[in-house]
This record gives structure tokens, sequence and C-alpha cells, in this order.
């Protein structure tokens, strides 16, 4: 019955998707690295666009990861008659077979030289009916996260330079761009693409186990609507309804994290969130970087030295800048965290790896949620 | 494993022909150099022993290695050397959390941040590895040489790390340490075990740092450190300017400190040579005196006072004539004149008045101190308003510390 209905709704998706036609179907390979993107048909390059296959369902996040002001296409998609099993707090429970992608992109600049990318968060020109419209993007890397039985792999590829394919490049790469921003300010940048390995610096939460998990696919970060073909929907109940996902509450049930930019939430909602999907991949109990004494995933308690409050650091070496405690309440120049987001040396900056520019916007939600919170951090003897 | 020594070789030969001595830029060849290295460390497998010929490479990039039981092996520390000097990316040099890993001679020199960490993992050895900022001591230089962390198991032997930021060799919250026959120079800290269990450190040489050898107790993590051995060291001339950027646990450290404790439980001091530091030879300090301690920001469950130290049969040269900064500089002239200087051994005086009986430390928690030429206290609590050099109070011994066994033996 399950599988019915699974198998109507793909149907449905297929149709809408009319741009799909031709494409072999999603190919989930359970070893191995192929060669190029274009092996798995998760996306692929179709009339001057890249498409979705059929099955392969978009999604967005409340707060997403900085990286560089890429814009980012992500995507996930199950082996026929296999669902996710809900989880609260933690990614879904997915089967394997289960490959995610997601795609870093940037818009171009009208009459821009050869690597010049635009800093925007306007993504309204990226799309063209069913996919990216090359003619407006830029296509960098595209990642995939594929659920094998003996666990979750990462595998990086590369776009090409005419944009026909992505090439596996599991030792990374480094991309010399230029950021332009609506006023034409220019600023020069290495897009760093990691290698194989690094994609477990933020996938890996748990580094005693040193297992990979998808981070976006949560319901905290999902549960927001998505713009699909076929109108407006919220993320976690499009994926009940095409039978990806089992278990799941009413989207008003499940958790929700702030959309940063949404001034109409809460400063403190959107300050977590941002800290929550950029720093509590590491900066968790089990993460990497446990070994600070800082938690800045959502679990934390709001005003405790876990987050940071007036809290010393423990070896940030030269990345204090000079300053005494991670969050100093009201003094956001006085704090070690901003000072450290607000970096691009590797050594001093957070996160390590990820971003090679300083996200402007991050920051100074930053700082003023510091200059609101209350309370001073006392020196005793 | 002969195909990948050879292609490494390859690129040795390719690196060597470039022969452009612009160390921030990377030649196609380093470039390539770097691509593979990272693919070999990608495709490691337990057993595997990535060689890296004699040869000096410039990296970009940080490499980083997830695999069990690699070893990376380079021709010598002064044959085999990475250097990160044009590095655009990673936090470090090299980023390992795996167990069963050896690393031996090769050098890491400049790296952005730490040179070499490893986060988690058991067994690791690491021998005959050169880390150093050429440049010498900088703010700027990374903070970290070898750094393992949250680690088991853990030798460090026969390396040499120059101009650290912030520790040369750096065991954080491990357990089972042997650390021996290093040399750690012009770096912060030379030496620092922190909130770690179970160290021997023995037969190295630390000089011209601005502390020689730390252990330390900071708050907020996730075990206390006790039980550390320093012994059998020439710790001398560690008289440089503290260059770490504040809020570092060692900028704290005045300069000319030999072996510093702070707020560690049963740290043993013996048959060291500690000669020659502006402040003094030895300095036992809790975490009040770092002035980071605060209610909000500190565990309540934190112990800030250093317990069962105890220092014997150390072999003292000069020191105390000029100690560093304004505070210690008049706590000398207060207590010892213009001409004097402080003796062997100086206490910040902040003592756990509340584990107290009759007002009087149990006795595994005393400092004892035999064979230094007076010890200080400070009187830190009372802003050194009372400053005493009764010697009585350290009049006594404490039980010795067992040798740190690391189980299993390290490979040879």
């Amino acid at each position: 019955m399950k599988s019915l209905k699974r198998t109507a709704a793909l149907a449905a998706l297929l149709c809408l998707a009319a741009c799909n036609r031709g494409m072999d179907p999603v190919a989930y390979h359970a070893d191995g690295r192929p060669a190029k993107l274009s092996e798995w048909h998760v996306v692929e390059v179709r009339g001057g666009k890249l498409v979705l296959n059929q099955g392969v369902v978009p999604y967005d996040l409340n707060t997403p990861l900085f990286t560089d002001y890429a814009h980012k296409l992500r995507t996930v998609w199950m082996p026929k008659g296999e669902s996710a099993k809900y989880n609260p707090t933690d990614s879904f429970d997915f089967p394997v077979g289960t490959v995610i992608s997601k795609t870093f992109y940037y818009p171009k600049v009208a009459g821009g030289q050869k690597d010049d990318v635009a800093r925007t968060y306007d993504s309204s020109k990226d799309f063209a009916g069913e996919g990216l419209d090359l003619a407006n993007v830029r296509l960098i890397e595209t990642r995939i996260l594929v659920h094998r039985p003996d666990g979750w792999a990462a595998i990086p590829y590369l776009w090409n330079d005419n944009q026909s394919d992505a090439d596996l490049a599991r030792t990374g790469a480094v991309l010399p761009l230029t950021l332009v921003a609506d006023d034409k300010s220019r600023e020069d940048f290495n897009y760093v693409m990691p290698d194989e390995s690094q994609c477990a610096s933020c996938h890996a939460q748990d580094w005693v186990s040193r297992k990979v998990h998808p981070i976006g696919l949560k319901a905290r970060h999902i549960n927001r609507d998505y713009h699909y073909a076929d109108g407006n929907e919220n993320e976690i109940a499009h994926l009940m309804k095409v039978g990806y996902l089992t278990g799941a509450p009413a989207p008003a049930e499940a958790p929700r994290n702030a959309n940063w930019q949404d001034q109409h939430a809460s400063l403190n909602e959107r300050a977590r969130a941002y800290l929550d999907i950029n720093c509590g991949h590491c900066h968790n109990p089990n993460g990497a970087a446990n070994t600070t004494g800082l938690t800045l995933d959502i679990s934390a308690p709001d005003d405790d030295r876990h987050m940071g409050m007036c809290k010393p650091p423990v070896a940030a070496g030269r990345g204090t800048g000079d300053h005494m405690f991670d969050i100093v309440p009201g003094k956001p120049d006085d704090s070690i965290l901003p000072y450290r987001m607000n970096s691009a040396e590797p050594g001093e900056m957070m996160p390590e790896i990820g971003r090679s520019t300083v996200h402007k916007e991050g920051v100074e939600l930053i700082k003023a949620w510091i200059a609101a919170q209350p309370g001073t951090c006392v020196t005793l003897r | 494993m002969r195909k990948l020594i050879l292609t490494v070789a390859i690129g040795a030969v390719l690196a060597g022909c470039s022969g452009g001595e612009q160390p921030a830029a990377q030649s196609d060849a380093d470039a390539a150099f770097n691509a593979k290295l990272q693919q070999q460390l990608l495709d490691a497998k337990p057993g595997t022993v990535i060689d890296i010929p004699a040869g000096h490479y410039s990296l970009k990039r940080g490499l980083s290695l997830r695999t069990d039981g690699v070893t990376i092996r380079g021709a010598g520390m002064d044959k085999t050397v990475l250097s990160f000097k044009g590095q655009v990316v990673g936090p470090e040099g090299l980023l390992v959390n795996a167990s069963d890993f050896t690393i031996e001679n090769l050098a890491l020199e400049d790296t952005k941040g730490d040179a070499l960490k490893i986060n988690q993992g058991k067994n690791i050895t690491i021998r005959g590895v050169r880390v150093e900022w050429t440049g010498g001591p900088k703010t700027t230089n990374g903070a970290y040489g070898l750094y393992p962390v949250k680690t088991q198991n853990v030798l460090i032997e026969d390396s040499v790390v120059i101009g650290a930021s912030d520790a040369g060799i750096y065991v954080g919250q491990s357990h089972n340490i042997v650390v021996r026959r290093n040399r750690a120079e012009f770096n912060v800290a030379g030496i620092e075990i922190e909130n770690s269990v179970n160290a021997d450190v023995f037969e190295n040489t630390a000089t011209n740092n601005t502390g020689g050898i730390l252990v330390f107790n900071m708050p907020n993590l996730s075990q206390a450190g006790k039980a550390t051995r320093v012994f059998k060291n020439q710790v001398h001339d560690n008289n440089t300017g503290n260059f770490a950027a504040k809020g570092a646990a060692v900028a704290s450290v005045p300069a000319g400190s030999g072996v510093v404790v702070n707020s560690n439980d049963k740290v043993e001091i013996f048959d060291n040579d500690v000669a020659n530091h502006q402040t003094a030879n030895v300095i036992i300090s809790s975490y009040f005196s770092t002035n980071y301690y605060n209610a909000k920001g500190v565990a309540a469950d934190y112990n800030p006072y250093p317990k069962g130290i105890y220092v014997y049969d150390n072999r003292f040269g000069p020191a105390g004539e000029s100690p560093d900064g304004m505070k210690l500089k008049m706590l000398k002239t207060a207590v010892y004149g213009v001409s004097g200087k402080f003796p062997d051994v100086l206490w910040d005086g902040y003592a756990d008045t509340k584990s107290m009986v009759n007002g009087k430390l149990p006795d595994d928690d005393r400092i004892c101190i035999v064979g230094a030429n007076g010890v200080l206290n400070a009187d830190g609590p009372n802003d050194y308003k009372n400053p005493s050099t009764d010697t009585k109070p350290y009049e006594c011994t404490l039980p010795k510390l067992p040798p740190v066994v690391l189980e299993p033996a390290p490979k040879a």
C-alpha cells in the first residue's frame, strides 16, 4: 500500500519534471567512486540547465552553513520503496542507498571577468524552470553523500570549465575567485573545495566513532517551506508525502531553527540557529571541538559557560585576538567568538575550514547577540 | 607500496628541478606533491607506510588523516621538509584523527596554525619530528607545534620544536604520556602537559622559551590532570619575552620561568638541571594568578589549587634576578631588596583553605620542597601584602609516583 502511494507520488513528480525525460535513473553506487558526477544521474546538465532527476527531491535549510557566499542546491534521493525514519534531534535514519547531493554555485556577474562571482543573497535568477540556469550561474562543486552498508561516504566532484560535468576530486581544489558585491566592490579569495577527508571535519559529529552523517537533513533545519515545482510546501511534509520519510509529526510539532535573516524571529533564536549550523558540528559534546569545553549546538543552554559566557579559551592560541573570554556579555569587541569569525587567517579563524572570506552579516548578527547579553565577567581571586 | 614510494620520489625530483627559491609560491610540482600526499593519506589502510623522500616541499593546503595504523616517515628531520609558508588553507599542517599512528623523521615548517594536531586516538608515536617557525619567535606564528589532545599512550621523542606562539610540545586531556629527549626552544611554553593523567617528561632540553616546562590544569574540560613527573631535564635560560596572544593560557607565564605548575595535582619535579631564569626556576601557582578565573565562566567543580607538588634533588643554577612584570618586580624588591633575587621556588600562595584540617592541608596535598635555596610564598590572595620566606611549611616528602608504562609499547 505504502509503495503504491509512493509510486503515485513519484509519478506525479515525474510529470511535473518535464525536462528530466531521457535521463537514466539515479544510480546508487554501493562502492567505489565514479570518476564523473554524471555517473550518479542525480543532477545533470541538460539544455543549458542543471536539472534534477526523477525522484531527486530538493530542499533548503532554515539557516544554512556559510561557505564564502556560495549558493547551494541540496537534494536527496532514495531507492524505490525505501524511506528514512524521523528523528526529532539527529539526522534522520536514512536507508542504505540514500544519495544526498549538494551543489555549490555562484550567480554570475553581468559583464564580469572570468572568475568574477556575485556576492548576493538573491537567488531568484538562479533557477529556470526545473533547474539552475547556467546562463546565470557558475557551478563550482557537487558533493555526494551516499549511504552504503558500511556507512556514509563523502565524495567530492569539481565542475569542469565548460560546465558539462564534474570530475572526482578527492584531494579537493583551490580556485581563485573574485566576489563582486552589488555596489561593484571586489574581494579576491581562494574558494577551497575540501578534500575527502576534510568532509568528515563537519560530517563526523562524533570524533570517537568518526562516522560520517548528513548535517542538514535534520528536522530543525528543514522544517520550512520550499518552492517545489507544484507549489509551496513544508519540506518535512513533502518528504512524508513522497514517501521518503516516515514517523514525522505535523511540522508545527517538529523542532524548527530560525532563519538567521528573519527579522521577525528573536535575536537569540537567529543567533543560536546560526551558531548551531556553523559551529555545532564540531562544538558539540562529542565533536572535534569538545576539547575546548565550548558547546555551540542548539542543545546548549543559553547564558551558560558552555556557550562561551565568560569562558576562558583552552587552546585558541593566537585566535584569542588578545581577548580574555569567548564571550564577554555586552561586549562583542572584547569577545573571542566574533574575533575568530571575523578572521580569514588559517590558525585564527572559525570555523577552521569551509570558508576563506568573512561572513560579514553573520559576524554582525553574533555581535548584536553578544551586545544584548546581560551580566559581566568579574575576575575572581 | 613500492609504487607509492616511486611516485612520491618522482614528485621529489620534479620539486628539486623547479629550484626556485620563492618560499611562498607553490610550483606545479609542489602542488602535485601536495595532492599526491593527501591522496596517499586518503588511500592509506592500516599498516600503510607513507615514505616521503628527502626534499623541500612547499604545501599550500593542510593535510589530514583519518585511518588507523598509518606511519608517515621522512628521511630525517633536516632532510624531508614540508614547508607551509604559502599555506592558504587548513588550520593545521597535519590533522590526525586516528589511532596507532606514527610520524617520524621529517620536519613541518611555518604552518599558519598548529603544526601537527592529533585529536583523539590511541598509541601515538612522534619521533624525530622537527617543527619550526623559521622567522623566530613571533605572535603570528602558529600556536602549537606537536599537539596530541584526547589521546592515550603517547610517545614524543627525539623531536625539536622551535617558535610556537603558544606551546612547542603540548599534550592535552590525554592519558599515559612519555615525552623524552626532545628540544624545545623559542616557544612561549617549551613543553606543556595540560589536563593529562600519567605523564613522564624526561631528558628534554627546554631553553630560550618564555617558560621551560609547564604542567597546567584548565577549567571546563572533560578531565582534570594529575600525576606528572618532570625529571632529568635540562631547563635553562627560558627568558624570551612572552609573545603569546593575551587570553591564551600561557600568556600569563612570566618570562624567565623554568618549570611551572598551575592548578595541577601530584606533580613531581626531580633530578633536573634548572638554571638562569630571570623570574624563578620553579613556579607553583593557581588558576587565580592567571586572572581568567570568574564565577560565570568556570565550572563550579574546578579545582584551581596545585596539590601534592613535590620538588626534590634538582640542581638549581642562578635565577630570580629580574622577574617579569611590575608586580613581581615590586615583590622582589620589597622582600629581597633592589639587588636581591627570588629564591628557586616561587609559590603564589593560594591554598585550598576548605580542605584544611586544623589549619593544615592533608599530607598528600602539600607542597614539598627539598633542596632549593628557598621558597617565596607571594601571598597572592592578599595582593602580595604579606609574602613569606619561611621554608618550614614545605619541609616534607610525598609518595613517589610510579613510572609511566606505555602499553602496548611503541614500535621502534
